[in-house]
C-alpha cells in the first residue's frame, strides 16, 4: 500500500492530462519504479533514474513500444521479470510457469488478472498460473497492489497483481515493427519474435508473436535437470478504434500455447497448456466535470491444460490428467474528481467453470481404468462492487479509503462430482453463497524528502476451487493427497502495512513492511484416518481452517548515485509466517539480499550484481520442506544501444551465476536445483 | 400461432394413440415382469413356469429371481404357494444352495419372487437343476429343469468355514450397479446346516474395507459396516473412482467374536474373505 497517489494517478488516469499535473507533483516519491503503482514492478530498474523520467516512461511506454523498457533483461521470462519485485516470490516447479506468491502467500490468496480480466488456471497442481499465459514482449507493466487497497480485480487477502499489456495509441500515422531474438546457453533457450504496431488518428493495431524453445537446463556443476524443457508460442493482438474525441473501442486477443513442458519437481509433465483470451472494451473520457473516465470491458477466456507422464520412463501407474477452465466476465470502471477527491469505482463480475479429471491405467489389463473427477465441474459466480476515494487533507497529508463487497457463489454441476465429495461430506450442499467484504484506509505523509504511509486493511476471500472441491490432489512436495472442504468459512485478514522512504538527489532508501493477521487460515491438515490414493503419497490432508496465521513481510531498498554514471543499489528482504498448531508456514522467504553496481551512459551500460539468501531456518518439515543452504551468486551484464535513422538496435549480453554455484532456494519445489552458469544474448531490432 | 396449433394437434394425436395402445394391450399381469428378462422356462403337463431375472441370466452369487406360473391356456396363476430347491449335480455328489422363501412380488398379483445364491457356476460336467414345488387350490405340482448358471469374474459369493467351525455362504447383493460416490451395500449370509439346507444368519456384523489393489491398495473413507436388517446385512460402501475395488470383509458373530477375515495391513493386502466390484 505504498505509492497510493502514484498508483492512483498514473495507473488509471494516464489518459487524463489534468491529473498528470498531480503526478508531476508527486515525483518526489522515492518509490516509483517503472510502473508508478504501489510496490511497482521492475526491481531491475534502479531508483536512481529520476522520477520525472519514470513518469514519462510510464506515460510514453504505451506509444514507444520498445521491448527494452519493461525489464533490464529485455527477453527474460515473465517470471524472471516479476522476481525482481520485493513483494513477489516465485515458487518454481521447473523452468516454466512459476507460481507467484504475493507477500509470502500462495496464489489462491491473490487475484491475478491480465488487463483486468479474471482468469483461472486449469491445472489442479498449479502448473499454469495466470502469469504463464502472458509473454514479456507484450507486457507494459505489472501493477501490484498489496492488501486490499485498489483491489479492483476482486476480493483477496494478499493483494492484486494486474499484468498490463503494451498497446499502441491513436496518433499520427505510423508503422513500427521490431524483431527480437535471444539465446540462453544453459538450456539452449531460443527466443524469437516480432512486434508490429500501426497507429493512426482513428485506429491503432498491435500484433506480437513470440516463440521460445528450451531444452533441459543444467544446474551448477553441469548437472542436467531432466524434464525441464519447454516450448511456448504466444500471439497477442490489440485493435483500437476511436469513435470520436472521447470514445474508444478496443478489441484484444491472446493466444498462448505451450507444449512439451517438463516439470522436473513434479511426477508429471505437461503436453499442452493453451489459453485463448479475448476482450472487447469501450471507454469514454471527460463525461462530465466530475466523471473523467468510464471504461467497460467484456471478456472471455478458455484454458486447457493436459498433464502427461508419457516421457517419464518410470512411473508407478500411467495417468491422464486434463483440466479445463473457462471464464466469462465484465468490468465497468468509473473514475472521477469531485472537489479535491479523486475517486474510482468498479462493478465487475465473472463466471468460471473449472473441470479436471484423472484417469489411471492399471497394469492389470483386466481391470478397467480408474476414473475420477479432481475438480468436479465447479462453477464460480462472482459479482463485485468496489469504490475508492483519495483525499488530499493538506499539502503533505493525504488519505485513501476504499471498500469492496462481493457476492461469491460456487455450484457443482456434475452429479458424479457431488457424489464423490459426499463420500467425505455426506451433508454438503452443491451450491454455496458467500459475502466477501474488504476495507482499506491509508494515511500518507510527505514532508519534504520523506514519504511515510500507514495502511490498515481488512479483507476476505473464498476458498479456491481446489481448497473447496479438490479431490485427491497430490502435492508432491509434502507427499500428501489433498481433499477439498466445501464447508469452510471465508478466510479473513486484518493487515497493517507501512512504508518509510527518503530521497535526496543522490541517495534514496525505502523501507516497506506489512503484517497480515489471518483468521480461519486455510491449509491442509493431515487426517490419519484417511488412506491416500496416490501411490507416492504418505497420507491425506484435508483443507481445514486453523484459527489464525501471521505473516510478516519486510524489505529495504537503497540506492546511491555516487557519480554521474555510477549507481549502487542494494536490497534486503525478509518474511516470516507462522500458523496456529502448525508452526512455520511453508514456502516463506528467508533473509535475502542483493547488491549491484551499474555504470550507465545514454547508449551503454554495464552492471554487476551480487545476490543470495541466508539459510531458511524457519522451514517446516511437515510440508516437505528441508533446510536450504545459504548461497551467493554473481551476475554480470552489459547492453548497448545503436541508433541510425529510424532504426534502433539493442544488444544485451550477460552471464548469470558466473561461478556455476549449485544451489536451491526456499521456493524450489522438492528442492530441485536452480540453473548453473548461463550466458545470454538478447537482440532487439526496431525498424 | 400456426406452429402452436400444429404442436397441440400432434400432441393430442400422440396421446390418443398411446391410450389406444394401452387398451389393446394384453392383460395387466404382463406388466408385472416389465424390466425383467426371461431366463428359462420350467414345464410340466399342466403349467409353464417362466423364470425371470433383471439381466436374463442366472449367475454365480446372489440372484433375485421372479417367476410366473402359466396355465396351458396362457392365463396366469394368481393363488399359488411355492417353494424351490436348486440342486447342483457334481461328478460324485450333489448339493443345494441358499435360497429364500417365495413371496408375491410387491404389488403384483401373479408374479412370485425370491432369491437364490449360487455358490458355483455350471460347467460341462456339473449342472444346476431347479425344482419349483407349488400348490394351487390344495393340489400340489412340481416342475424341474436344468438351468445354466454363468460364471462371473469378480468374486461376489464365498463359502467359508468360520472359527466356530460352521460353514457359511456370503453373497453380495448390492451395489449391483456401482457408481462413484456412496453406494448402498447389501449382503446375505447363510449358515450351512447340511449340504442341502441353509439358514439365514441373524445378529452378526460384517465389517467392510474397500480397497483398490491396482492403485496402492488405498481405501475410501466413511464406509458403513453391515448390520442385519430385514434378512440382509446392510451398510454403505464408498467408491472414490471407477475401476476395480476389492472389499475385504470381517465377519463377527452375535457375541462380537471375529469368526472370519483379517484386517488389511501393509503386509496383508486383503482379508481372506472379500468381494470384488469393478466398474
Amino acid at each position: 500500500m505504498a505509492q497510493i497517489k502514484n498508483q492512483f494517478s498514473v495507473c488509471n488516469n494516464s489518459h487524463i492530462p489534468a491529473l498528470l499535473h498531480y503526478v508531476q507533483k508527486m515525483k518526489a516519491t522515492l518509490f516509483s519504479f517503472i510502473c508508478l503503482c504501489p510496490f511497482a514492478i521492475s526491481a531491475q530498474e534502479s531508483p536512481n533514474d529520476s522520477i520525472s523520467n519514470k513518469i514519462l516512461d510510464e506515460v510514453n511506454i504505451e506509444s514507444k513500444r520498445s521491448t527494452k523498457d519493461v525489464a533490464r533483461k529485455p527477453l527474460t521470462s515473465l517470471e524472471g521479470f516479476l522476481e525482481g519485485n520485493k513483494s513477489i516470490n516465485l515458487v518454481r516447479r521447473g523452468a516454466y510457469a512459476w507460481e507467484p506468491f504475493l507477500n509470502g502467500m500462495s496464489s489462491e490468496r491473490s487475484v491475478i488478472t491480465i488487463d483486468g480480466m479474471r482468469i483461472y488456471g486449469a491445472c489442479t497442481d498449479k502448473m499454469d498460473p495466470v502469469t504463464s499465459y502472458v509473454e514479456i514482449s507484450n507486457l507494459s507493466k505489472a501493477s501490484i497492489h498489496s492488501g486490499q487497497s485498489s483491489s479492483v480485480g476482486g476480493s483477496s487477502i494478499a493483494g492484486n497483481l494486474d499484468l498490463v499489456r503494451r498497446k499502441g495509441n491513436f496518433g499520427e500515422k505510423n508503422f513500427k515493427s521490431s524483431v527480437f531474438s535471444g539465446l540462453e546457453t544453459n538450456n539452449m533457450h531460443k527466443i524469437l519474435g516480432t512486434s508490429i504496431a500501426f497507429s493512426s488518428p482513428k485506429f491503432f493495431s498491435d500484433f506480437d508473436l513470440s516463440f521460445r524453445d528450451a531444452g533441459n537446463y543444467r544446474a551448477g556443476g553441469n548437472q542436467e535437470i531432466l524434464n525441464s524443457q519447454f516450448t511456448k508460442y504466444n500471439t497477442s493482438a490489440i485493435l483500437g478504434y476511436k469513435i470520436n474525441a472521447h470514445q474508444e473501442l478496443e478489441a484484444s486477443v491472446i493466444y498462448d500455447i505451450a507444449t512439451d513442458i517438463g516439470y522436473p519437481a513434479l511426477p508429471m509433465d505437461v503436453s499442452l497448456a493453451r489459453a485463448i483470451i479475448g476482450s472487447l472494451e469501450y471507454s469514454r473520457h471527460h463525461i462530465s466535470h466530475h466523471v473523467k473516465l468510464w471504461k467497460t470491458k467484456i471478456y472471455y477466456n478458455h484454458v486447457k491444460h493436459i498433464m502427461d507422464d508419457s516421457h517419464r520412463p518410470d512411473v508407478p501407474i500411467r495417468m491422464d490428467m486434463p483440466g479445463l477452465s473457462s471464464t466469462a466476465g465484465f468490468y465497468s470502471f468509473v473514475q472521477g474528481k469531485s472537489g479535491s477527491h479523486l475517486w474510482k469505482s468498479t462493478l465487475s463480475g465473472h463466471h468460471n467453470n473449472s473441470y479436471a479429471e484423472m484417469t489411471m491405467y492399471p497394469a492389470n489389463p483386466n481391470s478397467s481404468p480408474m476414473f475420477m473427477l479432481t475438480w468436479p465441474d465447479v462453477n464460480t459466480n462472482y459479482i463485485d462492487f468496489f469504490i475508492e476515494d483519495y483525499i488530499p487533507l493538506t499539502s503533505k497529508l493525504k488519505s485513501l479509503f476504499s471498500m469492496g463487497i462481493a457476492l461469491h457463489n460456487n455450484t457443482i454441476q456434475n452429479e458424479l462430482g457431488i457424489n464423490s465429495l459426499r463420500i467425505f461430506y455426506p451433508q454438503f450442499q452443491d451450491s454455496k453463497n458467500r459475502l466477501l467484504k474488504r476495507l482499506s484506509g491509508t494515511l500518507l505523509y510527505e514532508p519534504g524528502r520523506w514519504n511515510i504511509s500507514l495502511s490498515l486493511e481488512y479483507g476476505e476471500r473464498a476458498p479456491s476451487v481446489s481448497e473447496g472441491y479438490g479431490f485427491y490432489l497430490f502435492n508432491s512436495f509434502d507427499k500428501y493427497d489433498y481433499i477439498g472442504n466445501p464447508e469452510m468459512k471465508n478466510e479473513k485478514s486484518a493487515n497493517v502495512s507501512g512504508k518509510i522512504a527518503y530521497k535526496s538527489n543522490r541517495f534514496s532508501c525505502k523501507l516497506n513492511s506489512s503484517f497480515f493477521y489471518l483468521s480461519d487460515y486455510i491449509i491442509g491438515i493431515p487426517d490419519s484416518s484417511l488412506v491416500p490414493m496416490t501411490l507416492a503419497a504418505d497420507g491425506i490432508r484435508v483443507y481445514t481452517q486453523i484459527q489464525h496465521a501471521q505473516i510478516f513481510n519486510s524489505s529495504i531498498e537503497c540506492s546511491y548515485h555516487f557519480h554521474k554514471n555510477w549507481v549502487w543499489t542494494s536490497s534486503l528482504s525478509y518474511r516470516k509466517g507462522v500458523g496456529a498448531t502448525i508452526g512455520n508456514l511453508p514456502l516463506i522467504q528467508p533473509f535475502s539480499y542483493s547488491s549491484e553496481i551499474r555504470f550507465a551512459t545514454k547508449t551503454f551500460d554495464i552492471e554487476a550484481k551480487f545476490s543470495g539468501a541466508a539459510s531458511n531456518k524457519s522451514f517446516n518439515p511437515n510440508f516437505g520442506e528441508t533446510s536450504v543452504k545459504p548461497y551467493s551468486l554473481f551476475d554480470i551484464s552489459a547492453s548497448k544501444h545503436y541508433k541510425w535513422k529510424n532504426q534502433r538496435l539493442n544488444i544485451k549480453i550477460g552471464a548469470e551465476n558466473i561461478f556455476d554455484v549449485k544451489y536451491t532456494t526456499f521456493s524450489d519445489w522438492n528442492r530441485i536445483p536452480r540453473p548453473g552458469r548461463n550466458f545470454y544474448v538478447n537482440l532487439i531490432w526496431e525498424i | 400461432m400456426l406452429n402452436t396449433v400444429i404442436f397441440f394437434m400432434g400432441a393430442s394425436i400422440l396421446l390418443t394413440s398411446c391410450k389406444k395402445e394401452n387398451m389393446t394391450e394384453q392383460p395387466k399381469s404382463t406388466n408385472e415382469v416389465q424390466g425383467l428378462k426371461l431366463v428359462s422356462t420350467l414345464e410340466n403337463n399342466t403349467h409353464k413356469i417362466n423364470l425371470y431375472t433383471l439381466n436374463g441370466k442366472f449367475s454365480m452369487g446372489y440372484n433375485s429371481v421372479f417367476f410366473q406360473i402359466k396355465n396351458t391356456d396362457g392365463s396366469l396363476v394368481k393363488n399359488a404357494t411355492a417353494t424351490w430347491q436348486p440342486m447342483m449335480h457334481m461328478m460324485k455328489k450333489s448339493h443345494s444352495c441358499p435360497s429364500s422363501s417365495i413371496k408375491k412380488k410387491a404389488g403384483a398379483t401373479s408374479t412370485y419372487q425370491g432369491s437364490i445364491v449360487f455358490q458355483m457356476a455350471s460347467n460341462d460336467q456339473e449342472y444346476w437343476e431347479l425344482t419349483v414345488n407349488y400348490t394351487i387350490d390344495g393340489k400340489e405340482y412340481s416342475a424341474t429343469d436344468t438351468i445354466v448358471v454363468e460364471a462371473v469374474t469378480n468374486r461376489v459369493v464365498s463359502v467359508f468355514k468360520g472359527s466356530d467351525n460352521i460353514s457359511y455362504i456370503i453373497a453380495l447383493v448390492e451395489p449391483s450397479q456401482p457408481k462413484i460416490g456412496m453406494n448402498a451395500m447389501k449382503a446375505v449370509l447363510y449358515k450351512m446346516v447340511d449340504m442341502n439346507a441353509f439358514e439365514l444368519v441373524q445378529g452378526f456384523k460384517i465389517n467392510i474395507d474397500p480397497r483398490m489393489p491396482d492403485m496402492g491398495n488405498h481405501s475410501s473413507p466413511n464406509n458403513i459396516n453391515l448390520i442385519e436388517d430385514n434378512e440382509m446385512y446392510v451398510g454403505s460402501v464408498n467408491f472414490t473412482m471407477t475401476g476395480f475395488w476389492r472389499i475385504s470383509l470381517m465377519v463377527y458373530d452375535s457375541s462380537d467374536d471375529l469368526i472370519k477375515g483379517e484386517e488389511v495391513t501393509i503386509d496383508n493386502p486383503n482379508s481372506s474373505l472379500f468381494f470384488e466390484v469393478g466398474f
